[in-house]
């Protein structure tokens, strides 16, 4: 059965707190942490981008199973944050993870769940017999507007899953996706930072999306909350998931190991995986997990996963959480220098 | 230079190199002909592996323009445990580099041809 | 090969020239070459000059042709060669005029040297210098050539315990010795703590650690030993110019802490010149990088492997001292006018055996390009 072969994450070392991102805009950290469940973010260093996120996470994923890497014929790559705007960096990554060059390639873009939709064109091809193992990577370096709220969760960071039928640690039992026309956030054309609807991208948007994904999802696999060892949702703070997981029926000790946002910040398309990859660091066999991301614009991908023997000698380390733990913090100098908030004439 | 840049994509991205089969020397950037042998050598391309030690190491304070906003850098030169030695960025504190520490390959940006240009990708390290 | 000697030099102020042109300086060292061997120019057989980039400089190639119209030779029609060997095109030129007129091919010939590099931005000018390194993968990876010489600096400290201290000695030494220089860029005196409080350009290297980037132009007249006995009763003899290469980058390289190319080519001098090094009385070297006359003494064997900073420590190098290096200021303290430096040390080298500036019957001139890929030495007696 098709499923996840082997994963891989990266997380910039750089972390920003939010003490530190209120300190400069007079605001008061507390009620911001309280507010928005989120403490502090990773932050991509200078010559990081969403090109050099996804290489690492994708060579870390080809370490661990050993499969040459002119095996890989797909590379997907979800980002809202692509190094070009015309040209894409899936390209990048499969020259320099030496994958086939015979190999199928695209950008994905829709906000924070085009790294799920990667995964999702993956277990289609594989299923269809057009690739053996395929390559789904959701990486960001998100931008924020200064002095915007988004300026305390706005991170950077990836995951990569390479996709096949042959030892995988965990089987796709079903995948979904629910889309509407909702411009909750956006970036037009030519704007350096994004725009969004406030509170608008609550309600109409994350909630009923990813809450209609998920049941739906369930619903047709006639499975309920209980028959989950975990649960990761998008994360674009630390409230938004907690909320949508006590909607929907989950304990806060099936969303607590993937809910990675509060330290990293949200990852955008690297959210939800980085989320689900720290979930798979501790995962047995037989353990069912839900994962559902969300895209503004809006849509969320549902997936049902089941753990399998394998993962039992598939090397996990270093974890998600050992990654986290790994942080340099940095003033709001260093910041707005590595986020080019400083202006080279 | 985009072509310039390009043509050598592979080699800057991933560490692969050239290996002379006759007297068994690796070497980055590739070579066409072994110095050692020269026509009697036999090149053939290989991977190099993703690991070393630091020979010697600079931080570099007056970059050039395209290297302004990463000043102060490191750069030094990595012998690859298969012994082909590259230049490199090494990606940490300065006060952390020395010579004879272990480093390890990593993906990273290099430079751009100004904000509508090209990105220039690369192999830096970083420390073990 | 017969004898050949030096019977004319001539040089430009080395600095920052704002209001002489490319042209204007190697005329300037043209006119005073050729007073100074007392002809009047229809002699010159051939012209070699060293120019490194005059291309990303000036956006003029065709340097040869260039500099034989304004020398005003182009209606005698003679050949003129621009030589390219990125800091050692002096060097190099010098060396082509030598073996030009030693085959008797030519009886009297000129090499000069020139480069103008104020034109440009200084941003663009260390652009410049670093392509005469390995512009595809050492430039590339935001190694210039200042943190190429100190790749090299820490290598040496590391196996040698040479100090900061001591590569400072070189930039005091050489500083000192430009204040007699009534050519050098900078005429005054700096302090070990000078240097030492300059700010780093590439650690261990700092700003006094470096030789300038400079205007200037250096042109030295070659001619057969019986023309030359014809002309002047003190020719400087030329008794080898010997070049050698080493590989492009400093990653090719077995070992860092020494010019192999220097040794090589000294090697090949002495056993032309028929001397040993310590025969050599007084030398001009290429102190880019202080750390370049320290390993300079090492690899021309006036000292041991490792020695390098014992001997400027213990002033050995200093005038009066058992082997005056740099009496000129050298690079540092004269302006490196790349291209035309190597041609600069000749004239300087001759200037200071004829005119006995220091006590010395053979001098040794040691020019290098780039980071030690291409080296020139040249032994002229008197």
């Amino acid at each position: 059965m098709v499923g996840i072969v082997s994963y891989g994450t990266y997380i910039p070392a750089y972390r920003i707190k939010a003490e530190e991102i209120a300190r400069i805009w007079g605001e008061n950290a507390e009620s911001i942490k309280s507010g928005l469940g989120v403490y502090e973010k990773a932050v991509a260093d200078i010559d990081e981008d969403t090109a050099t996120i996804s290489v690492e996470a994708s060579r870390e994923a080809l370490k661990r199973c050993g499969i040459p890497s002119e095996e890989i014929k797909a590379v997907f790559v979800g980002s809202e944050s692509h190094p070009y705007a015309v040209k894409p960096t899936a390209t990048i990554v499969a020259e320099a993870i030496g994958a086939n060059r015979f190999c199928y390639a695209a950008d994905l873009e829709f906000a924070c769940k085009a790294g799920t939709a990667g995964m999702q064109i993956c277990v289609a091809m594989v299923k269809a017999g057009m690739i053996k193992y395929g390559l789904a990577v959701g990486a960001d370096t998100s931008q924020s507007s200064p002095g915007d709220a988004l300026e305390y969760s706005a991170a950077s960071g990836g995951a990569a899953f390479i996709i096949g039928e042959n030892e995988t640690i965990a089987e796709v039992k079903d995948t979904l996706s629910f889309t509407t026309d909702t411009p909750d956030f956006w970036r037009r054309e030519g704007m350096p930072y994004p725009s969004h609807g406030g509170r608008f991208t609550g309600e109409p948007a994350y909630f009923r999306h990813v809450y209609t994904a998920a049941k739906e999802i369930m619903k047709r696999n006639n499975l309920s909350p209980e028959d989950f060892s975990y649960a990761v949702f998008h994360m674009p703070n630390g409230k938004f998931p907690t909320r949508v997981a006590r909607m929907l029926g989950f304990s806060s000790e099936q969303i607590e190991q993937g809910l990675v946002v509060r330290r990293i910040g949200n990852t955008y398309s690297g959210s939800s995986l980085l989320g689900f990859s720290a979930v798979l660091d501790v995962a047995k066999p037989g353990e069912r997990i839900l994962l559902t991301s969300f895209g503004s614009g809006a849509g969320s991908d549902a997936f049902i996963f089941e753990v399998t023997e394998n993962i039992e000698s598939y090397p996990r380390e270093p974890k998600v959480w050992e990654k986290i733990e790994r942080a340099r913090y940095i003033d709001y100098g260093l910041y707005a220098k590595l986020r080019k908030k400083i202006r080279m004439v | 230079m985009l072509p310039r840049f390009w043509r050598k994509i592979k080699y800057r991205y991933r560490l692969v190199g050239s290996y002379c089969e006759n007297c068994g020397e690796y070497y980055h950037p590739p070579r066409n002909l072994c110095p050692k042998c020269r026509r009697k050598g036999s090149i053939k391309e290989v991977p190099l592996g993703s690991e070393g030690t630091i020979l010697s190491y600079t931080v570099v304070h007056d970059a050039p323009d395209d290297f302004k906003l990463q000043k102060p850098y490191v750069v030094g030169l990595v012998k690859l445990d298969c012994g082909a030695v590259v230049t490199a960025q090494i990606c940490c504190k300065p006060e952390e580099v020395e010579i004879g520490k272990r480093v390890r390959a990593v993906f990273r940006k290099y430079s751009e041809e100004g904000e509508d240009g090209i990105i220039y990708y690369g192999t830096k390290f970083e420390l073990i | 090969m017969r004898r050949v000697a030096v019977v004319g030099i001539g040089q430009s102020r080395f600095g920052e020239l704002w209001e002489k042109s490319f042209r204007d300086i190697v005329i300037e060292a043209g006119v005073e070459a050729l007073e100074d061997a007392n002809i009047s120019g229809e002699e010159i057989e051939a012209i070699y000059v060293g120019n490194m980039s005059g291309g990303r400089y000036l956006a003029q190639e065709h340097i040869g042709a260039l500099i034989a119209d304004y020398s005003g030779l182009a209606e005698l029609g003679i050949p003129s060669v621009r030589v390219e060997a990125a800091d050692a095109s002096g060097g190099v030129a010098f060396r082509e005029a030598y073996l030009a007129v030693a085959s008797g091919l030519y009886d009297v010939a000129i090499a000069a040297g020139a480069e103008k590099v104020t034109d440009v931005g200084a941003e663009l000018a260390i652009d410049i210098m670093s392509s005469s390194a390995d512009r595809e993968w050492e430039y590339f990876v935001g190694a210039t050539l200042p943190a190429l010489y100190a790749l090299i600096a820490r290598v040496h400290m590391k196996e040698f315990g040479t100090k900061e201290e001591d590569m400072a000695l070189v930039s005091v030494k050489n500083h000192k010795n430009a204040v007699k220089n009534p050519k050098a860029q900078f005429r005054r005196e700096i302090s070990v703590d000078d240097v030492l409080r300059s700010p780093y350009i590439a650690e261990p290297i700092k700003v006094l650690d470096s030789a300038p980037i400079s205007d200037g132009a250096a042109v030295v007249i070659l001619a057969s030993d019986e023309i030359a006995k014809k002309l002047t009763d003190t020719p400087v003899y030329v008794s080898a110019v010997t070049q050698a290469s080493d590989y492009l980058s400093l990653q090719s390289r077995k070992d860092l802490a020494s010019f192999k190319a220097v040794k090589m080519a000294a090697k090949k001098a002495y056993k032309l010149a028929k001397i040993e090094a310590k025969d050599v009385d007084v030398a001009e070297m290429h102190d880019s990088f202080t750390i370049a006359e320290i390993i300079a003494y090492e690899d021309l064997g006036f000292c041991e492997k490792g020695e390098g900073a014992k001997m400027i420590r213990e002033g050995e190098t200093e005038v009066g001292g058992r082997i005056p290096v740099n009496v000129s200021g050298g690079l540092k303290a004269c302006g490196h006018a790349t291209g035309a430096t190597g041609v600069r040390q000749i004239v300087d080298l001759v200037r200071i055996l004829r005119d006995g500036i220091v006590d010395a019957e053979t001098g040794l001139a040691l020019n290098l390009g780039g980071t030690g890929a291409t080296a020139v030495v040249s032994i002229l007696r008197r």
